[in-house]
């Protein structure tokens, strides 16, 4: 199924590229994961990550929801700074209170699924849009019902996700993610952890909120075939750098470099 | 409120009391240590139900107080007529070294059941008689992942010897609060007992703790 | 023998009053020594060093410092220095102070254990903080608390025993005194014990209970996915070796244990 577009959506009113990266730096310690890195991504766009493990793909996504501190450089959600801005030529950290509320305007589903096990379905989709939003609980949960009905879960609403399969339990990830109306929404590898029987239901899900949304999206995959249908770029890294973009034709077809080309074979 | 005349008398008294407190406490770890072992292979090979009743009184042990067992055992001894006086101090390393057995034990049972299935098997493969078996194989993985816990049971049973003044030995704590009793000087004699009880503690857990790390890592 | 019974019939009225006494102990104790364990681990937890390395300090000390000393301290120093405690305010505060500190490093450590991804998942929902630790952190640490909390419980309750030393007449000061008007040491000491040691029993079951109804609001794991059947073999191979090292840890103060067996406070079936 190709993209239900060519061109991503540029519904949103703002200007601003949905996603920047500037001269972003990212060091574990002594080791240097990304360096200089400089791309945006536009609002409505989905973009894939490739690369070999260790090329710094998903420290992308964990910069993009603050779960890994940003060494160096800015990023810019909406044209606005996430976690540091420029005042007068220094770099300032934003107070932990700004980021948060600009955290909210992006979601992120994990691996490993990460569903508080101490809450039922319905109160894991509900926590946020209750406690963050500031929704009230039952628009919260008529919402949540909506969700779990979309990604095919409505029966499960009252389970506790310990008793759910690994797939039903990333469904409910997903859910739990767009409870929260996300502009951006980060795919980490989010069916590396499932069984492979189980793997469709969950790319089925996400191709249907690609095609009926214009959240843009930013998702790091093995799922090769997934990525080529849904996303409309396609970002290879080595070494915390882009080594070569285009879309998804492109990249698979014809790739330039040769570290791409043993890279695609490795993984098809 | 602090007099340092009185801190410099009470120290060398303190410090005689403290000459009884490590004796407790490592004649106490020796005990604990090789009964803790008797206990731990004993109950392997026991029958079930002799092997029900140790535990239940491994557990008794457990779960009642040292003092109590101190005082019990102290005159249990003073009732046997004719018996030569036992000295309280031995009575007392005795009661701790038993008490903490039940707990050494249980190191020892879990360090026994971790040693890989493996290893049992290559050794009957190799015909090793059982004993040789558990002494040259088993024991010797089983005790490197059981020390680190034994060196915390043995700072556990150190901060435990003050309950000895149960039984009158005159170990650090007792020392203090006779020094205190002749001189109203408590301040001194409790706050420097309080601060050689950490000065010896608190480096031995950072010991053990660093010994853990390394054992850990095989 | 019979002699013996009727002076413990006779006796049954104050050695209630020792037991209650020993109760209240036990209970105001383990109250005290929760809370400050809470307020500490928590604080413990801190990304601010100038928070955490006060509590450090705090717990470092009155894990190193004796139970005994710091009774002693309450009991004779406070008063010259002009603040008198009663001997039960005296008695409760030591065992709440020094249990306490253990269970600090209880609460910290399982804090700590608590899956990373948990965390994230917090961090990307946007929750705020306390909600954060109010809501998803602690709830799950607090399953993992539990056993080794009922260890040092039981732990705090043996301790009690030497608030006789502060002139307090607990069970174990009745137990002395029935050992006196029977002169039998056998009975008085036998009869002590026993209730010492249901008294273990029942604050087990207490803690077991708890843990019960924890692990219940966790849900029960599913336990037949891929995922699961590898990291079940992982885990029974690492905790067989780690569960009792745990254990020491909890008797130093540090780490959790999660197991529990057939007696009180024993963790894990031996």
């Amino acid at each position: 199924m190709p993209p239900t577009e060519n061109t991503p959506t540029t519904a949103s009113a703002s200007s601003h590229p949905a996603i920047e990266f500037k001269d972003v730096e990212k060091s574990f310690g002594p080791t240097t994961v990304l360096k200089d890195l400089n791309f945006t991504v536009a609002p409505g766009e989905r973009v894939t990550l490739i690369g070999p493990s260790g090329s710094g793909k998903t420290t992308i996504l964990r910069l993009v929801m603050t779960l890994e501190e940003l060494t160096g450089g800015y990023i810019f959600v909406d044209g606005q700074p996430l976690t540091h801005e420029d005042r007068g030529g220094k770099r300032v950290e934003l107070p932990k209170k700004r980021t948060r509320e600009m955290t909210t305007r992006i979601g992120m589903v994990f691996q490993q699924f990460n569903l508080f096990p101490n809450m039922t379905v319905l109160e894991n989709i509900i926590e946020a849009p209750v406690h963050v939003l500031g929704k009230s609980k039952v628009e919260a949960t008529k919402e949540a019902k909506e969700l779990l009905e979309r990604v095919g879960l409505a029966d499960k609403a009252d389970a506790h996700p310990t008793r759910l399969s690994g797939g039903q339990q990333q469904r409910v990830a997903i859910a739990r993610a767009l409870a929260m109306n996300p502009e951006i929404l980060l795919l980490d590898e989010v069916t590396s952890a499932l069984d492979p029987e189980l793997v469709g239901d969950v790319l089925g899900v996400l191709r249907d909120i690609a095609e009926t949304t214009d959240i843009t999206m930013l998702l790091v995959t093995h799922e090769m075939q997934f990525a080529r249908d849904v996303s409309h770029r396609v970002m290879m890294f080595d070494g915390g750098q882009v080594l070569e973009e285009g879309p998804p034709d492109q990249i698979f077809n014809n790739p330039q470099h040769e570290r791409t080309r043993k890279f695609l074979s490795s993984v098809l | 409120m602090w007099n340092w005349e009185f801190a410099a008398e009470a120290l060398p008294i303190l410090l005689r009391g403290f000459v009884n407190t490590l004796i407790a406490t490592v004649v106490g770890t020796v005990i604990a240590a090789i009964l803790g072992l008797i206990l731990a292979v004993a109950i392997r090979g026991l029958p079930r139900w002799i092997n029900w009743l140790v535990r239940l009184i491994v557990a008794f042990i457990r779960n009642t107080p040292l003092v109590v067992q101190l005082l019990f055992v102290y005159y249990a001894f003073s009732d046997i007529p004719g018996l030569v006086d036992v000295p309280a101090l031995v009575i007392g390393f005795i009661v701790i070294g038993i008490h903490y057995s039940t707990y050494m034990s249980e190191s020892y049972r879990s360090g026994i059941d971790a040693v890989p299935p493996g290893q049992f098997e290559a050794a009957t493969a190799l015909s090793l008689p059982p004993v040789r078996t558990f002494t040259a194989i088993v024991l010797p993985q089983a005790l490197r992942a059981t020390i680190p816990s034994l060196g915390n049971y043995a700072v556990a049973m150190f901060k435990d010897t003050p309950f000895l003044f149960a039984i009158s030995v005159v170990e650090l704590v007792t020392a203090a609060k006779e020094f205190g009793g002749s001189t109203f000087a408590y301040t001194e004699a409790f706050t420097l007992a309080g601060i050689i009880f950490l000065a010896a503690s608190y480096p031995t857990s950072l010991l053990i703790q660093r010994l853990d790390r390394r054992l850990a890592t095989y | 023998m019979n002699d013996n019974v009727t002076t413990l019939l006779n006796f049954l009225p104050q050695l209630w009053e020792g037991v209650q006494t020993t109760i209240i102990l036990t209970v105001a104790g383990s109250i005290g020594a929760v809370i400050i364990a809470l307020i500490l681990g928590l604080t413990m937890t801190s990304p601010t060093a100038w928070l955490r390395i006060p509590a450090r300090i705090v717990v470092e000390f009155f894990r190193g410092t004796s139970l005994l000393v710091q009774l002693f301290w309450l009991f004779y120093v406070l008063p010259l220095l002009g603040v008198d405690f009663d001997p039960m305010a005296c008695g409760v505060a030591a065992l709440a102070l020094n249990y306490g500190a253990y269970s600090a490093e209880v609460v910290r450590s399982s804090i700590k254990t608590v899956a990373p991804g948990q965390w994230e998942a917090a961090i990307a929902l946007s929750l705020s903080p306390t909600r954060r630790m109010v809501r998803v952190i602690f709830p799950q640490a607090w399953a993992l608390m539990i056993p080794s909390l009922a260890t040092l419980l039981i732990q705090l309750l043996k301790g009690t025993a030497v608030v006789s030393f502060i002139t307090l007449s607990d069970l174990t000061d009745k137990t002395e005194q029935l050992r006196q008007s029977t002169g039998d040491t056998m009975f008085a000491y036998s009869i002590s014990l026993l209730i010492y040691f249901a008294l273990a029993w029942l604050l087990q079951e207490f803690m077991n209970f708890l843990e019960r109804r924890a692990t219940k609001a966790l849900g029960r794991r599913r336990p037949n996915s891929r995922t699961d059947r590898r990291e079940a073999r992982r885990a029974a191979r690492a905790d067989a070796v780690r569960k009792d090292r745990l254990k020491s840890h909890v008797a130093a103060g540090e780490g959790t244990n999660h197991t529990k067996g057939p007696f009180p406070g024993q963790g894990g079936d031996l």
